[in-house]
């Protein structure tokens, strides 16, 4: 069972990012985007992060991809682009490689590495029909314990964000000074 | 053959390699689109394999830990999507249709 589950959504997440690499329409990359970002939810409910899950359809399947969405929408650079032509010939290959390298190396290192960590946490608690909200009650512990500072320090980046986005993409009008 | 596909669970080191790939699907998107939009769609392919690295050993390594740095992960990709979107919006409107070859100078 989980094996079925396993090979589903790693098929997803696969054909999801071959799509965003490779379909030359941008809507057709978010929508590909999408796919992969759910295929990894469903990782992590096989993990036993169901919180993360959830956060992870809402904000990265629902926010991020209909901003690009919009993005895309409000620049209108929604038509095919030609990516047949590469102005560096020598740049396609060596990305591959790069990245199968970057692949490769790095499941020799998981591959090697694969008994030598062991348990040293608490454990993750798997939720029962008893307890089914054990996942967010161990995760908000851990936020709002230990990481508590860390938290704190997110909430002034994202205002940071915000204010920063609105201060860059606002339309400059002449100020009354200027224009006198 | 029924036992074979029974006896074959998904240990950690399948989803870590799973992840490796997906980071390199991210990483050839990077180095080979044009598209800055595109672009950015492969950077999340890559903040997704670390994701899934994060929690597979969170799970592995019985640590929450892992999980509540995803959160984090999760909250600063959504302000950097937030941040590199208003760069782009404000790059395309002074030129439309621009690829990342045009907007390579570093002045406008």
């Amino acid at each position: 069972m989980e094996l079925v589950v396993f090979v589903l959504a790693a098929a997803m997440i696969l054909v999801g990012g071959l799509g965003v690499v490779l379909r030359s329409h941008p809507v057709h990359a978010a929508l590909s985007l999408i796919l992969t970002l759910f295929g990894v939810a469903v990782m992590f409910v096989s993990q036993q992060a169901h919180f993360l899950a959830a956060v992870q359809v809402i904000v990265y399947a629902g926010a991020i991809v209909v901003l690009f969405l919009f993005v895309i929408m409000l620049l209108g650079v929604d038509r095919t682009e030609d990516i047949k032509t590469e102005p560096f010939k020598v740049q396609r290959p060596l990305a591959v490689i790069v990245g199968l390298g970057v692949v490769g190396l790095v499941t020799a290192a998981v591959v090697t590495s694969r008994d030598v960590v062991a348990t040293r946490g608490a454990g993750i608690i798997e939720p029962a029909m008893t307890d089914p909200d054990s996942n967010i009650r161990q995760l908000s512990r851990s936020v709002f314990g230990d990481y508590v500072v860390a938290f704190e320090v997110t909430s002034v980046l994202l205002v940071v964000a915000v204010v920063g986005t609105v201060l860059l993409t606002r339309k400059m009008k002449p100020t009354s000074k200027e224009s006198q | 053959m029924s036992a074979l596909i029974a006896a074959a669970t998904p240990t950690t080191t399948w989803y870590l390699v799973l992840a490796a790939i997906l980071f390199g699907i991210g990483t050839v998107g990077v180095l080979v689109r044009r598209n800055p939009l595109v672009m950015f769609m492969c950077i999340e392919l890559m903040l997704n394999a670390v994701n899934l690295t994060f929690v597979a050993l969170a799970k592995r390594l019985g640590d929450i830990g892992g999980q509540t740095t995803v959160f984090f992960v999760m909250v600063v990709a959504a302000a950097e999507v937030v941040v590199g979107l208003g760069i782009i919006v404000s790059i395309m409107r002074k030129r439309p249709g621009a690829n990342v070859d045009d907007i390579s100078a570093l002045k406008g």
